[in-house]
């Protein structure tokens, strides 16, 4: 056999994007036919076609094979063909241009190796083309040529060519992109697609094909650390075999390796593949395997395996980038599916913070709370459980995940880097309403203020006074004192130490639940002690409440003298044993977050104060508002 | 990692993740030369069991050497095999004496397959669909999802990428998992010669002719040939201008059949 080298080639994978009727399918239909990688039964049904249907033959008709495709003359789903020229193997990617079919275009280009960007000259750079442009660079595609197509329309100019280049150079600079070159072409006059046009004298640089020649097949992933995701367990026989495919490093028999995230550890016994006699001592990244373990340990699906001393990121707060093609908006606290390699588990985004439109490739102002279909976004998620990955620009097949809302894939996005664990002001809520839905309903946010001061320092007073104001700015405030607490949920406690203590959590658990459904939260409570209101703290920043801590401040001598409740008096009598600040100590907060001298200030300036305090803490911007008031129906 | 251990890799990937989402799974199998590498790959993805059942649809109109090659593949693989015949059909009359060749592929072949789901429920369907075989072909996915009427929503397809399949089943539908899509008859060919994959005799040149693609007999036409061997059949594919389903004729019988056929449930 002669000439046959290209077969054991592995193919390079090209997907052809852009604008739509910017001469996509055309130019692929032209390249198809001028390396005669068209059957002969093929082209002259085409040109039948067009016979019969009394219309000029366009090369598109090569490709696009629905009928709604041909008499609507769009491409609507993903086409692939091969075909071979110089020595190599080429797999085009024809992916539709309409934004309509996006989820196509992305579902050709996910396993493209290199991209061919195709902007009509005649009418410039369209929204399509910026926006497959920066799916392109998500995607992680960095071989990319830009065509610039119809160039019989603007008379082979060289003029043109030299204005778009610019065009295209400033856009690609925006995105962070990189191209390999700029072909000046024309699929319907088939200039420069094989042969250099001699329409195109001052062009310097390749045909179209021979620029393709020099792209290369993605790197493999041979030479980066081992990342094994396991796919299944079988054991169909007296083996107990781990399937899954190398997706990055390579693996041998005898490796001492862990599974993430469970942080499992044995040894690689075996590596069994059929038949028998083939099964190998060493596996590569890109190949499926399966392998036998030393220890019968538990391990799942999902885990991923790697070499002990090169582990990938094992967290659940991420940042990311994130595309979104679902029909309804991705919503902040809304539950979905997560899918990282093999592994699922359920995901909330817990903030936006970037949402950009691709068609001007601005960042959305003010940043939506939403992010719909078709648009881009910077996001940071959380997961509901610890899931193993790497940054996408480190591993891209343990780098990239979807997003599926209720079994619908519905978006896909890259790792960025993964964060601390540590709360955010946006509630994660286990209710089926989200903190979002709360805000907008009853139009501001919510959060837990702690009073903590000597009895008679002015708690009561000024936490009562606080919620009827707020409540009269439209807040939804409401006081949690001592006395109610011990008249029903805490009825059951004295007033030891380990008495007092529980007193204080169940007060915070309580303020903290209050906070989740929307309310702000105002504590009175003596609280003496500091480790207990850091408790409280924690209770309530666990689950991302706001918590502040108010430092209610009046000398004891004051207070004695206030004394609303009697209770210095009782104690004096012996009637209250452990009185705060006589026989029992008070412990002022080390750093508070805002401090009132009652002894020293009115009511009306300590509760300025507090409002100063408290409602650009809880208020929703204006523009945020407004947002809120123009679009009710959202979520909902 | 060269082309075919790319492909053999991606197909028993595809074939891990069908057997994970669906319980039901079931495998086409007609006994041609994807069919067949289609079996090979399930016994390597596998670790040499084939852990469901493979379906032949018998229109009745089958080669004798293929019914030959069914009872010993079935012997020398080891295999549960599912044999559906739309018996109905057949009773009304429906044949290629009578009915146009749309009409009994529809018949014979997709309502067979409907009947067969029927009776045995299975939401995943293994089959050997490749890409390149026609351009409605080429619009598919790796994991495919039908209605209940066995209809392709070609227009409204699930996005795919990055190996994250649809894994979970439409309204009492099935899903269709296809792990040779990415293949062509070329890469069929070269690895039924690499892995020495057993194939029915009809493929090989006989008195200048042989088939390309095999199907009912009565419309199913040998091509001009002289390849009698597999290095000869690759030799001849890397060369030739005609399409695989040339000999096909229920591709032909009117302007878009197969995807007519397809949208209704035909593989």
């Amino acid at each position: 056999m002669k000439n046959l080298l290209p077969l054991e080639a592995k193919s390079l994978n090209v997907i052809f994007a852009g604008h739509v009727d910017h001469g996509k399918s055309t130019l692929i239909g032209r390249i198809l036919w001028e390396t005669d990688a068209i059957s002969k039964e093929k082209k002259e049904t085409a040109i039948a076609y067009c016979k019969k249907n009394n219309i000029a033959f366009e090369y598109a008709f090569l490709l696009d094979s629905l009928v709604e495709e041909r008499t609507q003359n769009i491409t609507i789903d993903v086409t692939e063909v091969h075909f071979f020229y110089g020595q190599r193997r080429f797999r085009i990617i024809d992916a539709p241009g309409h934004l309509e079919f996006l989820k196509n275009m992305i579902s050709g280009a996910a396993k493209a190796d290199c991209a061919v960007l195709v902007i009509d000259a005649s009418s410039g750079i369209g929204d399509q083309t910026k926006r497959h442009a920066m799916l392109l660079s998500l995607l992680g595609i960095n071989q990319i040529v830009i065509a610039l197509n119809k160039f019989d329309l603007v008379h082979y100019s060289q003029h043109s060519y030299e204005t778009l280049s610019q065009e295209c150079k400033s856009l690609f600079e925006r995105l962070g992109l990189s191209y390999l070159s700029i072909v000046p072409l024309s699929a319907k006059a088939g200039e420069n697609i094989v042969e250099r046009s001699s329409r195109l004298s001052w062009y310097r640089g390749g045909s179209l094909l021979e620029v393709l020649l020099g792209l290369k097949s993605s790197a493999s992933a041979e030479s980066s650390p081992l990342r094994l995701p396991i796919q299944d367990i079988y054991r169909f026989d007296d083996r107990r075999l781990l399937a899954g495919r190398v997706e990055a490093g390579k693996i041998e028999q005898g490796d001492l390796i862990c599974f993430f995230p469970s942080g499992k550890k044995s040894r690689v016994k075996a590596i069994h593949h059929w038949p028998a006699e083939s099964s190998p001592r060493l596996v590569t990244a890109g190949k499926s395997t399966a392998i036998q373990l030393e220890d019968e340990i538990f391990v799942e699906r999902g885990e991923i395996i790697a070499h002990e001393n090169s582990a990938p990121l094992v967290a659940t707060d991420f940042s990311a980038r994130l595309f979104w093609l679902g029909d309804w908006p991705l919503v902040i606290g809304a539950p979905y599916i997560f899918r990282l390699a093999t592994g699922q588990c359920m995901a909330r985004v817990l903030q936006i913070n970037r949402v950009i439109d691709g068609s001007t490739l601005e960042d959305l102002k003010p940043i939506p709370i939403e992010v719909k279909k078709n648009e881009t976004a910077e996001i940071i998620l959380r997961t509901s459980a610890p899931i193993a990955c790497d940054p996408f620009d480190q591993i891209q097949s343990t780098g990239r995940f979807v997003l599926a809302d209720k079994d619908r894939i519905s978006g896909g996005g890259i790792i960025l880097k993964a964060l601390p664990s540590k709360p955010l002001h946006e509630t994660q809520s286990l209710s089926r309403i989200s903190s979002i839905q709360r805000i907008k309903f009853l139009g501001h946010r919510s959060g837990v203020f702690w009073m903590t001061g000597l009895s008679g320092s002015g708690k009561t007073t000024l936490s009562n006074r606080l919620e009827q104001m707020l409540f009269h700015r439209g807040i939804l405030a409401y006081v949690i004192d001592g006395d109610e607490l011990r008249s029903g949920l805490s009825k059951d406690l004295g007033f030891d130490a380990q008495d007092r203590r529980e007193n204080i959590r169940r007060a915070a658990e309580l303020a903290k639940t209050l906070a989740k459904s929307g309310l702000v939260v105002i504590v009175a409570l003596i609280s003496p002690f500091d480790a207990d209101r850091k408790n409280a703290r924690a209770i309530c920043e666990k689950q991302g409440v706001l918590f502040k801590e108010i430092y209610i401040d009046a000398p004891l001598e004051v207070c004695k003298a206030r004394d609303p409740k009697f209770l210095y008096l009782k104690a004096s009598k012996g009637e209250i044993p452990k009185m705060t600040g006589l026989d029992s100590p008070y412990e002022p907060p080390q750093q508070c977050d805002l401090h009132l001298l009652t002894a020293e200030e009115s009511i009306e300036s300590c509760l300025g104060k507090l409002l100063d305090f408290i409602i650009p803490l809880v208020r929703i911007s204006p523009d945020k508002e407004k947002e809120l008031l123009e679009d009710p129906a959202a979520e909902i | 990692m060269q082309n075919l251990d790319n492909l053999e890799s991606q197909s028993i990937y595809i074939f891990r993740e069908a057997r994970y989402a669906f319980k039901n799974l079931a495998m086409l199998w007609s006994m041609g030369k994807d069919s067949n590498v289609l079996l090979w790959l399930a016994k390597k993805a596998f670790c040499g069991h084939i852990p469901f059942p493979i379906v032949h649809i018998d229109t009745t109109y089958e080669f004798p050497e293929m019914l030959e090659f069914r009872s010993w593949a079935k012997q020398y693989y080891g295999f549960e095999l599912i044999i559906k015949i739309n018996h109905e059909a057949i009773a009304r009359g429906v044949s290629y004496k009578t009915h146009d060749p749309v009409t009994v592929t529809h018949e014979l072949k997709t309502v067979a397959l409907k009947q067969a789901l029927e009776e045995y429920k299975w939401d995943g369907l293994i089959t050997g669909i490749r890409r390149d075989e026609d351009g409605v072909r080429a619009k598919e996915r790796y994991f495919s999802p039908r209605n209940q009427s066995m209809e392709w929503e070609y227009k409204n397809q699930p996005p795919e990428f990055w190996n994250l399949f649809l894994d979970t089943l439409p309204n009492n539908g099935h899903v269709r998992i296809q792990p040779l899509l990415d293949w062509t008859e070329l890469d069929i060919w070269l690895y039924i010669k690499r892995e020495n994959i057993p194939i029915p005799p009809l493929y090989f040149s006989k008195n200048g002719k042989r088939f390309r693609s095999l199907g009912c007999w009565p419309i199913t036409h040998p091509v001009n040939s002289q390849a009698s061997t597999i290095d000869e059949i690759i030799e001849e594919l890397y060369h030739t201008k005609t399409s695989e389903r040339a000999g096909r004729a229920q591709d032909h019988a009117e302007p878009n059949a197969m995807q007519k056929l397809r949208a209704k449930g035909f593989l």
